[in-house]
């Protein structure tokens, strides 16, 4: 064995992947060449240092929330989760039991609903909803940076107009909408994105509007503002910064029109 | 759902590890990791095995790829895109002159040791972190890389030989306060 064989079978060597043939070469050949045993050694002293625990990385426990909440909400359970939420509590219960797969997550949304009524509820759902779409094939029914194209196609599939604003220029791209279902009745989702990130602005009238005008919250890991004007109610998810989706929303609500009746 | 979670979620910090190492920061790293199980989850159904980590790895290494192609494009300009223009034909390095006859490997801290892993070219940094760090094996890096073996362990020998260099001159820009950071890379 020459030393350019050796060079590169040597890694082979240290890595545990050379048969017992050629090992014993590569190390014959070390025996009697102070180059390749000295790379032998130092190659299998870095092997060494790199082994150390600390060159892993543990996920952020954000990240990781977020992706359990992905994981842990099928649409089927969404659905069952929004039939128990109401309108009784029994039921819910009843559901608890049954529900051999509950996630914590969804328990966790749970207590928010008893503690903070209503308006949680609402947001729960909004964030179900935003999680629901990020699923395959789930976001976009109409798939368009054309609002011309987007606003109309909402025409007799939600009983508002929706204002589709274009913020393309405003690093907000315009992907498309959707018709979703949130506490039983449609609503317009316009779905933009922020770099990879997706922004779901749901679109509809009493929407959780008898409570607080604006609502910032964070559910799972995921950004919700709410906000009402002209009659309609707002809410935009996303799993951006909340100063980025904040600017988001006050963009949406600038452009948005103001004729009458914003609370 | 239930089972892609089972076999999926106790990979995540190995996800995220690889994605640390290619993206070089925390936010695309999440935000590639997210992707990752995102389009896990919409093509577990064509799973066929064998192993959970290797399918990830390399789902989570497409999706870095698309995001450097993506901004080589122009749509965002970053230093990252001049990475990938690296060839397996680039000369090597200082490789000789760079490791003194008599030392075999000097002690670097772990800090040190990312950052000059960090700092490899694209291919050759892939090759080692899924080796070393994600503890793959070779016919696993291929897989991963979608490389034949054979090119698996010519990258591996450039990449250990281009580590070993550079981790032997490292002492000398530790010497120097602010030269270790100069790549502005954090790790």
């Amino acid at each position: 064995m020459n030393c350019d064989e050796s060079e590169l079978l040597l890694h082979a060597l240290i890595d545990g992947e050379l048969d017992a043939g050629h090992a014993r070469e590569v190390e014959a050949h070390a025996a009697v060449c102070s180059d390749c045993a000295e790379k032998l050694a130092s190659f299998r002293a870095m092997r060494e240092a790199m082994s150390d625990p600390s060159l892993k990385e543990t996920a952020p426990a954000h990240l990781r929330g977020r992706i359990e909440a992905l994981l842990a909400t099928p649409a089927s359970r969404v659905v069952s989760m929004r039939e128990f939420l109401r309108p009784t509590r029994r039921s819910f219960f009843g559901g608890f039991a049954v529900g051999s797969a509950l996630s914590a997550a969804v328990a966790a949304s749970l207590v928010l609903a008893v503690i903070r009524g209503d308006q949680v509820t609402i947001a729960d759902e909004v964030v179900s909803a935003h999680i629901r779409s990020l699923q395959a094939g789930h976001l976009m029914d109409v798939e368009t940076g054309d609002r011309h194209t987007v606003k109309p196609w909402f025409n007799g599939r939600v009983d508002v107009a929706p204002p589709v604003i274009d913020l393309t220029a405003e690093s907000f791209t315009l992907l498309g909408g959707r018709l979703d279902y949130i506490d039983n009745e449609p609503v317009a989702a316009i779905v933009y994105q922020r770099r990879k990130h997706v922004i779901n602005l749901f679109v509809a009238q009493r929407l959780g509007a008898k409570h607080a005008r604006t609502v910032s919250d964070s559910i799972q890991g995921y950004n919700v503002r709410h906000w009402s004007q002209d009659g309609l109610d707002f809410w935009a998810v996303s799993d951006i910064v909340g100063s980025e989706l904040d600017e988001f929303v006050q963009k949406i609500a600038r452009a948005a029109p103001q004729s009458s009746g914003a609370s | 759902m239930r089972r892609f979670r089972d076999a999926a979620l106790p990979h995540l910090d190995e996800v995220y590890t690889l994605a640390r190492y290619l993206m070089r920061n925390t936010d695309d790293a999440e935000d590639a990791v997210q992707e990752c199980y995102l389009r896990a989850l919409r093509h577990f159904d064509s799973y066929r095995g064998p192993a959970m980590k290797p399918w990830l790895l390399a789902i989570l290494r497409n999706v870095c790829n698309a995001e450097f192609t993506r901004r080589a494009r122009g749509e965002i300009p970053t230093d990252y895109a001049q990475d990938e223009s690296v060839t397996e034909e680039m000369p090597m390095w200082q490789e000789p002159q760079a490791s003194p006859e008599k030392v075999i490997l000097r002690q670097q801290d772990s800090a040190t040791i990312r950052r000059l892993v960090t700092e490899l070219p694209a291919p050759f940094r892939e090759a080692i972190v899924l080796r070393e760090i994600n503890d793959l094996s070779y016919q696993e890096i291929a897989e991963v890389a979608g490389v034949p073996v054979g090119t698996v362990m010519s990258r591996l020998a450039r990449a250990r030989a281009m580590l070993r260099s550079a981790w032997n001159a490292a002492e000398a820009s530790t010497a120097e306060p602010g030269s270790a950071t100069a790549s502005g890379i954090t790790l």
